[in-house]
C-alpha cells in the first residue's frame, strides 16, 4: 500500500468529519499563527531599532571622559591628539557639549531645543546636511565665534524660514545663526529630531563648561574591536586607570539592543510554541478516540489481509495530514494578522512598524507542529496496529 | 490430491484467570480443494475458534493447522496478514463493509494490501461487483443498500482477491430466510464453479446446504460425514469413542 493511498484515505476521513477535524486542528492553527506573529513582530521591532541607530551612524564611538584630579585630565585638544594618534583606525572627531540653558527668540523661551556644542565636523559625522546658510567651520572652534546652526523647526517655527542671519540666545548668550539643517524627521514637531541647535563647541564650553563627550567616527567599521582598544589605550595611558572614561560604540548598542529584542521574541514564541504542543496532544487524543471509534474497521482491514504498519501507516499519515492541514491554515492565519497587525500599529502610531513574517519561522512553526503531530499521532497508530483481529472484529 | 486445509491434533486453550478454558480439543479434519464444508455447532462448541484458526486471524495453541501445506502455527503477524490476504476470503454475519467507503472501494481493499494497481484494482472490483449483480451501485455507500445486497458486496470482496478458499461465518445470521436462501444459493454456485466454501453455522438447516458437514461439540469433532447422512443432522447422544456423556 502506498504512501499516496494512505493519504487519500486521511483526507477522505478528514473530510467527513469537518467539525471534529476543524477542532482538532485549532490548537494547531493557533499556535503557528501566535508563533509567526510574535517572531514577525519581533523582526519588525528588530528592523526599527536597526534604521534608528543606521541614522546614528553604526561606525560611530561615544567617548566619555571624567578628570581625575588636576594632573590626569582630558581636554578637547588632547582628546584630537589621541585621536590623530591613532588615525589608522580613527576619522572625524567631535567634542559634545551638552547645553543647559533654554533658547530664547526675541521675548520666546523655547525649552524643548536640544542646544549642543559640536566641532565642524559634527554633521558629517551625525549625517545632517545644511539647507541654507553654512555649516559650522574650523575657524569658528579657534575664534570662539558666537554663531549656530538651527534645526528645520525652528527656522520654521519662529523665523518663518527665514532664519539665517537672525540672532537667538542660548545660555544668556547671543549668536547668529549662520546655518539651517536640511529637515530629517517627517515632519517638523515641538522636541523632534529637527528642533536642534549646533555651536561651536568652544563656545559651548564657555558656558557650560569642559567637553566630557566626543564623538569619534572609524576609518573602517569593521574593525570595531581594534578601534575601541587602540583608543582605550591611549585613553589608560592618560588616566592611568579604567574607571574614568568609556568607550562605546553604536554597533555594540546595536548589537545589545538587537540580542535583547530577540531574547524576549524568543521567550514569547517558546510560549505560543507551548500552543502547538498542546494542539498536538488534542490531536492525540483524537486519534486515540478515533482508534476506539474504528476498531472494527481496523478488524475488518486486518482480515483482509492489512499488515500492522500498514494500520500504524494510515494511523500515522492521518494525524500528519491533520497537523499539517492546521499548519498551512496556520499560516495563513499569521500572515493575515501580521498584514493586519501593520496596519493597525502604523495607523495608531506615527512610527511605522513592519510586522514581517520569516520564512524560518514559517517553517520552524510547521515543522514543529507536523513533527510533533506525526510523533503523537504514532502512539494511538501503535495502539491501532497491534489490536487482536478477532477482538476488532467482534467490538461494537 | 493434497488437502487444501489440514487440521492435525488442534488444540486451542483460553485462559481466563486461573482457570483455562480448552476451546479446541484435539480436532483433526481435512478440507480437500472444491469442497463445500459447513462447520456446525451451537455456541460453545468450538466453532468459532475453528473459523478463526482456519481465517488465520489465530493460531492452535497445540497441533498442527496446514494451509496448501504450509505450517500456519509458525508464522509471525505480518505472514498470517498475507496468507489471509492472498489465501482467504471472509464472508461475515454482519457484512463489515466499511461505512465511508462506496461499494466499489470496499471491493478494492483486499486487493490494496496485495500492492495491484489503482487501474488493475478497481477494473477487477468493478467485475466483482458485477458478479454479484450489484454492477451498477457501485458508487452508492453500503448503508444505501439492503442487507441481502450488503452481503453480496461482502462476497464480491471476498472473492475479488481470487481466494483458496471461502470462508463465510454465518452469512445468513443476519438475514431474513428468504435473502438468507439467495445467499446461500449464492454459495452453491461458487462450490459449482469449483471454489472451495467453508461455511461456518449453528443452524442445521442451513448446514445441510453443503455437501459435508463437521460437527463440533465442546471442542471436539462429534460427526464428520457427507451432509445427506441421517446423523448428520442428529446431535449424538455420545460422542467419539470416549463415551462420555454431554450435560
Amino acid at each position: 500500500m502506498k504512501i499516496t493511498e494512505s493519504l487519500q484515505l486521511a483526507l477522505k476521513n478528514i473530510v467527513s468529519s469537518k467539525v471534529r477535524t476543524l477542532l482538532t486542528m485549532l490548537g494547531i492553527i493557533i499556535g503557528v499563527a501566535a508563533v509567526i506573529v510574535i517572531v514577525g513582530l519581533g523582526n519588525g521591532l528588530e528592523t526599527y531599532v536597526t534604521d534608528s541607530f543606521s541614522s546614528l551612524g553604526t561606525n560611530t564611538l561615544t567617548v566619555s571622559v571624567m578628570s581625575r584630579g588636576s594632573t590626569r585630565s582630558l581636554d578637547a585638544e588632547d582628546f584630537y591628539e589621541i585621536v590623530a594618534d591613532n588615525s589608522q583606525y580613527l576619522d572625524l572627531c567631535s567634542p559634545t557639549v551638552p547645553m543647559m540653558g533654554y533658547v530664547k527668540i526675541g521675548s520666546e523661551t523655547i525649552s524643548s531645543t536640544t542646544c549642543t556644542g559640536v566641532s565642524e565636523d559634527y554633521l558629517d559625522i551625525s549625517g545632517m546636511t545644511v539647507a541654507s546658510g553654512r555649516g559650522l567651520q574650523y575657524s569658528d572652534m579657534l575664534t570662539r565665534s558666537k554663531v549656530c546652526v538651527i534645526g528645520a523647526y525652528l527656522n520654521q517655527a519662529y523665523f518663518g524660514g527665514n532664519a539665517v542671519g537672525q540672532t537667538l540666545r542660548v545660555g544668556g548668550q547671543s549668536l547668529e545663526v549662520v546655518g539651517v539643517l536640511a529637515q530629517k524627521g517627517d515632519t517638523l514637531e515641538e522636541g523632534g529630531s529637527d528642533d536642534c541647535l549646533y555651536l561651536p563647541y568652544t563656545t559651548a564650553e564657555r558656558i557650560s563648561g569642559q567637553a566630557s563627550t566626543y564623538t569619534v567616527t572609524m576609518r573602517d567599521e569593521n574593525n570595531i574591536d581594534q578601534s575601541v582598544a587602540a583608543l582605550e589605550a591611549s585613553l589608560y595611558a592618560v588616566f592611568a586607570s579604567d574607571d574614568y572614561y568609556t568607550v562605546t560604540s553604536m554597533a555594540e548598542m546595536l548589537d545589545t539592543m538587537t540580542s535583547m529584542i530577540n531574547i524576549l521574541v524568543g521567550v514569547l514564541a517558546g510560549i505560543a510554541a507551548i500552543s502547538l504542543v498542546v494542539g498536538d496532544i488534542g490531536i492525540m487524543n483524537i486519534m486515540l478516540v478515533s482508534v476506539t471509534e474504528r476498531t472494527r474497521e481496523i478488524g475488518v482491514r486486518k482480515s483482509l489481509g492489512a499488515k500492522e504498519r500498514y494500520i500504524m501507516q494510515q494511523f500515522v499519515i492521518e494525524a500528519a495530514t491533520t497537523s499539517a492541514l492546521g499548519g498551512i491554515i496556520g499560516i495563513l492565519i499569521g500572515d493575515g494578522l501580521s498584514a493586519v497587525a501593520t496596519a493597525v500599529i502604523s495607523r495608531i502610531s506615527e512610527e511605522s512598524l513592519t510586522v514581517a513574517p520569516t520564512l524560518g519561522a514559517v517553517l520552524l512553526a510547521f515543522g514543529i507542529s507536523v513533527g510533533i503531530g506525526i510523533l503523537f499521532g504514532y502512539l494511538p497508530a501503535k495502539k491501532a496496529a497491534r489490536l487482536n483481529p478477532i477482538d476488532a472484529l467482534h467490538y461494537d | 490430491m493434497n488437502p487444501l486445509i489440514e487440521f492435525q491434533q488442534v488444540c486451542k486453550y483460553y485462559h481466563m484467570g486461573d482457570s483455562t478454558v480448552v476451546a479446541a480439543d484435539h480436532i483433526s479434519f481435512e478440507i480437500f480443494p472444491g469442497e463445500f464444508v459447513a462447520i456446525v455447532g451451537s455456541s460453545g462448541s468450538g466453532k468459532s475458534t475453528c473459523m478463526n484458526i482456519i481465517g488465520c486471524l489465530d493460531v492452535p495453541s497445540e497441533g498442527t493447522y496446514l494451509l496448501k501445506g504450509q505450517d500456519v502455527g509458525q508464522m509471525d503477524k505480518n505472514q498470517l496478514a498475507e496468507v489471509r490476504n492472498r489465501l482467504l476470503g471472509f464472508i461475515f454475519q454482519q457484512y463489515n463493509l466499511l461505512p465511508k467507503l462506496n461499494l466499489v472501494e470496499n471491493v478494492e481493499v483486499p486487493l490494496m494490501y496485495a500492492g495491484v494497481s489503482k487501474k488493475e484494482r478497481r477494473e477487477r472490483a468493478r467485475q466483482a461487483l458485477e458478479e454479484v449483480g450489484l454492477g451498477d451501485k457501485w458508487r452508492h455507500k453500503p448503508m444505501e443498500l439492503s442487507g441481502g445486497q450488503q452481503q453480496r458486496v461482502s462476497i464480491a470482496r471476498a472473492l475479488v482477491g481470487h481466494p483458496s478458499v471461502i470462508l463465510a461465518d454465518e452469512p445468513t445470521g443476519a438475514l431474513d430466510s428468504r435473502t438468507g436462501r439467495e445467499v446461500l444459493g449464492m454459495l452453491q454456485d461458487l462450490h459449482q464453479q469449483g471454489h472451495t466454501v467453508v461455511l461456518i453455522t449453528h443452524d442445521n438447516s442451513i448446514a445441510v446446504q453443503a455437501q459435508r458437514i463437521i460437527r463440533l461439540e465442546d471442542g471436539k469433532v462429534v460427526y464428520d460425514g457427507p451432509s445427506d447422512a441421517p446423523e448428520a443432522v442428529v446431535t449424538p447422544r455420545f460422542s467419539g469413542g470416549e463415551g462420555r456423556v454431554r450435560a
